[in-house]
């Protein structure tokens, strides 16, 4: 048997956090795009979490930690859900290809 | 410091004319207000410019007769520091020399503003573009700022002073010339002004170069160059300027001299730095051209005498043949050029250019009569040319042209005019009994030693001379009366005023010019000493 | 000849009233132009006239009480000085207002006021109808005052005011009708001519003057330190004041100079023959430069072409002027200058060789003019040829006192012929003149008394003159030239034949015959521009008759003065006279002859006045000899040249007066196309440059500021496509920034 240790939940947590990178630089639904950052939070969540009970176990500030995320994740998400239905009421698609009114 | 005031006299004399100049500009602001009409801002301005011009007059007279003519120094001295951090003086003072040309200034002056005058009695002939009527304040004032920087510039001793003054003369000249003038008056002033200011430019290099190659004194516990004219005289007689650094791979001192002769020279003026003398006189306004002829023109050698001849005696030496054939260019060339002439004005313009030949000619003979010759011819010149350029203005006044083929017979119908004519004429072809022999006849003496082929061919202008002259005056007096001259009105009192004391003077100067030779013979003999 | 007087220096004593003399011409004159014109129309032409001559007569009685105040004197005391003022005074050159009466100026001063007076007083009847009466009267005056300033005048300066001076009044007198533009022009002409022969003068004294101080040393002049006339103690060459107290050095004052150069003794001389100058003697050319002088004065060779035009002017201005007075000026100046003169052989023969042609000349150019006036002024002329013949052989007293016999006869014949041409109204061509002697018989005796006189017989003083000048001319041996005194003599003995010729050609044109005249009898009729149409020729009134008898009466008692020392054995009362005068007079060597020999050429000169006369008498009288008529065809082309004067004033006014004119236009097309030219060229350079500068200020330098705006907006519309609006595209460009700072921080370091 492999014994798991900090270099496997880090791995996890890059690919998760590529999956996410990635998720947003390419995806063009909006609700996507949030999906993407949802990602790379938790992405951020797993090194947390992991670097809490390998490197400073007694402590828990790792943990505290991933509380806050997610909580701002959360929080985050509902905004950025209340502009997609914004963006949606203005531009009638949540495609951001469509929403560049800001370009020069 | 040397030469301590004795005397605000000439001060005096210098900024009377530029205060009553200011006098003007306040009544111009008087009229622009609406408090005074223009006809009375006109006749205030004619008053204050004859006052502004009278009280310099009445002063001279005082300084002539308070004038110790047996005195080598300076007189009238009114000296105070003024920009000490470069021992800039204001330094004014009289020797012999610039006495007597002070004493020219303020007379000729006066005549001019008298010119300036509109016709007295009755303005029949003259319309309202006629310069005694346009611009009349603008005019005073210019004339007024002429006369201070015409007495000053005779009055300074201090390079810098000098300098100043110099240029001081320059713009009114400009403006006098540009608006009051004749067709081609813009030409005419724009061409005088760079030509005059190129060789200004040159002088001051040349001030400045012989600023710091100078002596140094201590002032305010400080060691520093001096533009006092007396001591760089000292300086110059003594060698000073000889050990001065090369220029160029030229001589210092020579190459200062050139400098300030050709800023001089364009003011003589010297062949061939002559041609804006003609077309600066054709155009400008009679009293103008008075001045022009009667003062400015005596700047040339003036500076010449002061400064080249004071400050530099061995470039003099060296340069003394070339003045004496240049000189000699003047005369014989300029006497040509009269008698290929069709224009009055122009005539009598070359005529001007062809005596000032003689101050040249007798200066450089470095002997005592050749010297007083030249210095005589100033003054002599300085009371001829004046009536000439008035006479001129009579005429054109009256036909408005000056063409000397379209007269003919004018003795009959203005004979007072014609002997006044007369008299100028023969005044100016040196009739003896008339002052231009007694200075002509002194160049020539005391220049024939040394340059004998030179005084000969110079002393042939004497037959040219009379021809162009005896030919115009019968050209345009004898014969019989060209009929669009009938009724030509001859000189009124305002022109009587002008012309019959220069043509007394110039008789009395004829039989008795001993008070003038008095005057600066003694300055010249100390002038020449290191020269002979 | 007898001893040569005492040559020490000469004294003068101060006579304070000498001033006098000139002073009240010159009071007339100014009283008279000032207000002549109103004097004349208040109180008549009378008061002009009286002012006029009542100022000459003052002067006469002051010139006759000088004279026999002088007469008094010893011969050594008759120096009479009078310095009013200093005129001016510049280092060694003192010039005075001062009069100087010595044996020569005093006959000049008496010649000059008293023939001036009677003219004045001819002028009263022949100018009576003058408009401007006042101004001919100012005229005449200032002329007399200018005249005595150059007699009497004591020094250089003090003479050349009274030489222009006269040249002046010529000038005003010539030209008195100047409305007339031809007389203008002749009055131009004097003035002119006159100019070219003082720019000699003055020359040649400014060579003078500098002789006598310095040293001329090879070719240049060395002058003395302090010219100023301080010798600084240097040494000089010639001591200050010479043994017998004579004051040495350059001075303009005749006395002064007579004492430093008459007297052997002071060097002064010797010093002077040595210089030289360019080669030529000093003296020589002094001598002749003076003379150029004297020739345009006294109208010699080549300067005389001003007098026959000066005819123009009113004939008793051609009677005082142009015959007594002003032209003598140079006769005068040679004399005066006998000591500077009897040095230079070159220039005594210089001056007597243009004498003697000149006289020949002009008397051949008077053989063919019909114009009585122009007659007597190729006489005139030519006459003055013979007075130079006299002063340049060095026989100065005979010189003057040809002068003086001169100006008596040649005045009569002038106002003469002024009463003929009054009596004929103003016809002055003697062609139509004739058979005057009737109607003018006082005009006529006087005139041919003083025909007489200028051919030389021996009842009147021209024979006496004349004579001497030429026989003094034949003994001459003071000249450059051996043996051209002989060829003088006879070139001035062949003028004299020709002067008795011409001379009583027009005696018997106008005196005898039949009057041709306007409303006589045959002859022609030409329609005259006259506006007179009188009747007969009348006599004239007496103020001129009586000045006519006194002139002619004066040409026959100045024999007495004059006669020669062959007849009574001792010298003439007239050279006795002058000596004192005249230093060189005695210097100046002669050949001895017999009497005999003198009474030989004595007879040749009647014999020539005789041959003359009968040649004219046998041509002319009564006008009915057809010879001339005759000879006239025969020599057609060389009467018309002589007649037309030989050419000279068109030669003259071809190339000199042209000749100047064109030379003035070129050098005026020169100051205004090259000298302006190259001046307004500098103008244009310098506008040039401006607009060159002002484009390089615009697109170069400007240009590159505003390249660097232009480059801005550029960039500025490139890097706008950043700002896209797509989201993912900013989201990959934050990517890509942390990316590159991780590298650069973590992996490049």
């Amino acid at each position: 048997m492999l014994s798991i240790g900090l270099p496997h939940f880090l791995v996890v947590g890059a690919a998760l956090f590529a999956l996410g990178i990635v998720t947003v630089v390419t995806r063009r639904n909006a609700v996507g795009i949030l999906m993407g950052v949802e990602l790379i939070l938790n992405a951020a969540n797993v090194n947390f979490v992991a670097f809490n009970h390998y490197v400073d176990p007694a402590r828990l500030t790792g943990q505290v930690f991933s509380i806050f995320v997610i909580v701002l994740a959360a929080a985050e998400a509902a905004v950025g859900l209340a502009i997609v239905l914004a963006i949606y009421q203005t531009f009638r698609t949540i495609d951001v290809a469509e929403t560049d009114l800001l370009r020069e | 410091m040397d030469h301590p005031t004795t005397s605000t006299l000439l001060s005096w004399m210098t900024f009377v004319p530029m205060a009553g100049a200011a006098l003007i500009l306040g009544l111009l602001g008087l009229r622009g207000s609406g408090i005074l009409s223009k006809k009375q801002v006109d006749d205030a301005s004619r008053f204050i410019a004859l006052a502004g011009s009278a009280v310099p007059l009445l002063l001279g007279i005082y300084l002539y007769k308070a004038f110790d003519t047996a005195s080598t120094d300076v007189q009238f001295v009114h000296h105070f520091r003024w920009i000490p951090s470069y021992n800039i003086e204001y330094f004014m003072g009289v020797d012999g020399l610039s006495v007597t040309l002070v004493l020219l200034t303020v007379l000729i002056s006066f005549i001019a503003t008298i010119a300036s005058m509109p016709w007295w009695p009755g303005n029949a002939h003259l319309d309202d573009h006629h310069f005694t009527q346009r611009a009349v304040p603008g005019y005073m004032a210019m004339l007024l700022l002429l006369q201070t920087g015409m007495t000053g510039t005779f009055c300074a001793l201090d390079m810098f002073l000098f300098y100043v003054f110099w240029e001081i003369m320059l713009l009114p000249m400009y403006f006098l010339i540009g608006i009051w003038g004749g067709s081609r008056k813009e030409y005419a002033a724009i061409k005088f002004f760079l030509y005059t200011l190129t060789g200004s430019v040159l002088m001051l290099l040349a001030i400045i170069g012989l600023y710091y190659n100078g002596p140094q004194e201590v002032v305010d516990g400080q060691l520093t160059h001096t533009f006092n004219l007396l001591k760089l005289a000292q300086w110059g007689r003594a060698g000073g300027y000889n050990m001065a650094p090369a220029v160029l791979g030229f001589q210092f001192a020579r190459v200062a001299w050139i400098g300030l002769f050709i800023g001089f020279a364009i003011k003589i003026p010297m062949f061939p730095f002559h041609t804006w003398l003609p077309d600066a006189h054709v155009e400008a306004p009679t009293p103008i051209s008075v001045i022009l002829a009667g003062v400015l023109l005596k700047m040339g050698i003036y500076g010449i005498l002061r400064f080249n001849f004071a400050l530099l005696p061995q470039a003099t030496r060296w340069a003394a043949t070339a003045m004496a054939v240049f000189g000699a260019i003047n005369i014989v060339y300029a006497a040509f050029v009269c008698l290929g002439q069709r224009d009055l004005k122009r005539m009598i313009a070359y005529s001007s250019v062809s005596h000032m030949g003689f101050c040249l000619l007798g200066m450089a003979a470095f002997t005592q009569q050749g010297i007083d010759g030249a210095v005589l011819n100033l003054w002599t010149h300085g009371l001829i040319s004046p009536m000439l350029f008035l006479i001129v203005g009579v005429i054109y006044d009256r036909a408005h042209h000056r063409n000397i083929e379209g007269f003919g017979g004018l003795a009959q119908q203005v004979p007072e005019y014609t002997g006044l004519v007369g008299l100028a004429f023969f005044a100016s072809l040196g009739l003896p009994g008339l002052c231009g022999f007694v200075s002509e006849f002194t160049v020539f003496l005391g220049a024939l030693p040394v340059f004998k082929a030179l005084t000969i061919v110079s002393a042939t202008s004497v037959v040219i001379t009379a021809a162009y002259y005896l030919w115009t005056m019968q050209r345009m007096f004898l014969g019989p009366l060209n009929e669009k001259y009938k009724g030509l009105p001859d000189v009124n009192w305002r022109e009587r005023l002008t012309l019959y004391p220069l043509g007394a003077l110039i008789i009395l100067f004829g039989f008795y010019p001993k008070p003038m030779i008095d005057l600066f013979e003694v300055s010249l003999r100390q002038l020449l000493i290191p020269l002979q | 000849m007898h001893a040569p007087i005492a040559s020490g220096p000469v004294h003068a004593a101060t006579v304070s009233w000498l001033f006098l003399i000139p002073l009240f011409p010159l009071l007339g004159a100014a009283i008279n132009a000032l207000a002549g014109a109103a004097i004349q129309k208040r109180w008549g032409k009378r008061a002009n006239h009286a002012i006029a001559i009542g100022a000459m007569v003052l002067s006469c009685v002051v010139a006759e009480i000088a004279f026999w105040t002088m007469m008094s004197r010893p011969a050594e005391g008759r120096f009479f000085e009078n310095t009013v003022w200093t005129m001016w005074q510049s280092g060694g050159l003192i010039v005075n207002l001062g009069f100087f009466l010595d044996p020569l100026s005093m006959t000049m001063t008496m010649i000059v006021t008293h023939v001036s007076m009677v003219i004045h007083v001819y002028s009263v009847g022949y100018m009576a109808e003058e408009p401007a009466y006042w101004r001919f009267f100012f005229w005449l005056n200032l002329f007399v005052f200018s005249m005595l300033l150059l007699v009497m005048g004591s020094n250089f300066a003090a003479m050349f005011f009274g030489w222009e001076g006269v040249g002046l009044c010529s000038w005003g007198l010539i030209g008195h009708w100047y409305q007339d533009l031809e007389k203008a022009k002749a009055a131009m002409k004097a003035f002119v001519v006159n100019r070219i022969g003082d720019f000699g003068f003055i020359v040649g004294l400014f060579i003078l003057f500098w002789s006598l101080s310095g040293v001329w040393a090879n070719d240049r002049y060395v002058p003395e330190r302090g010219l100023s006339g301080h010798v600084k103690g240097t040494v000089s060459d010639a001591p200050r004041v010479a043994p017998g107290g004579v004051k040495l050095g350059p001075t303009l004052d005749f006395r002064e100079l007579r004492n430093q150069v008459a007297d052997e003794s002071t060097g002064m001389a010797e010093r002077l023959r040595g210089m030289s100058l360019w080669g030529i003697p000093v003296l020589a050319l002094i001598g002749i430069f003076m003379f150029i002088g004297a020739t345009g004065k006294s109208a010699q060779i080549p300067l005389y072409v001003w007098l026959p035009d000066a005819m123009a002017g009113p004939t008793p201005v051609s009677a005082l002027i142009h015959a007594a007075t002003m032209v003598t000026a140079g006769v005068y100046l040679v004399a005066r200058l006998n000591f500077i003169y009897a040095l230079s052989p070159h220039a005594m023969t210089v001056v007597a060789v243009t004498g003697a042609v000149t006289a020949l000349f002009s008397a051949t150019i008077g053989f063919f003019q019909y114009d009585i006036k122009k007659v007597l002024a190729y006489s005139t002329v030519s006459q003055l040829g013979f007075m130079f013949i006299g002063v340049g052989v060095g026989a100065y007293w005979a010189g003057i006192y040809h002068l003086m016999t001169h100006a008596f006869f040649k005045a009569c014949l002038f106002l003469g012929s002024g009463s003929v041409i009054m009596a004929c109204h103003h016809e002055q061509d003697m062609r139509k003149m004739g058979g005057l002697a009737k109607y003018t018989p006082i005009t006529r005796w006087t005139y041919l008394v003083a025909c007489i006189t200028i051919a030389g017989f021996p009842i009147a003083s021209g024979f006496y003159s004349k004579d001497e000048i030429l026989w003094k001319a034949w003994t001459a041996q003071g000249l450059a030239v051996p043996g051209i005194g002989q060829v003088i003599y006879v070139i001035g003995a062949i003028a004299a034949l020709g002067t008795s010729f011409y001379m009583f050609r027009s005696y018997y044109m106008t005196f005898s015959g039949e009057y041709r005249g306007n409303q006589g009898h045959g002859g022609d009729h030409h329609d005259d521009a006259h506006g007179h149409h009188g009747g007969e020729p009348h006599e004239s009134p007496r103020t001129m008759t009586w000045v006519l008898i006194a002139l002619a009466a004066a040409s026959v008692l100045a024999s007495f003065v004059g006669l020669p020392m062959a007849w009574t054995g001792k010298a003439p009362l007239f050279e006795h006279w002058l000596e004192p005068a005249l230093p060189a007079q005695a210097r100046v060597p002669f050949a001895h002859a017999s009497h005999a020999t003198e009474y030989l050429f004595q007879g040749i000169g009647v014999g020539v006045a005789l041959l003359g006369w009968l040649v004219a008498r046998l041509l002319y009288k009564d006008g009915k000899s057809a010879i001339p008529a005759r000879l006239k065809a025969f020599f057609a082309v060389e009467w018309a040249i002589v007649y037309n004067k030989y050419y000279i004033d068109e030669i003259y006014d071809a190339t000199v007066v042209r000749g100047s004119v064109a030379l003035g236009r070129i050098a005026y097309w020169i100051d205004q196309n090259i000298i302006d030219g190259l001046v307004n060229f500098f103008g244009w350079l310098g506008r040039s440059v401006g607009y060159i500068d002002a484009a390089i200020d615009k697109y170069v330098v400007d240009g590159a500021v505003n390249a660097v705006a232009d480059a801005t907006i550029g960039g500025g519309r490139v890097l706008r496509r950043v700002q896209s609006g797509q989201i993912n595209t900013y989201l990959f460009g934050a990517l890509g920034g942390a990316i590159v700072f991780v590298i650069v921080q973590y992996v490049i370091r």
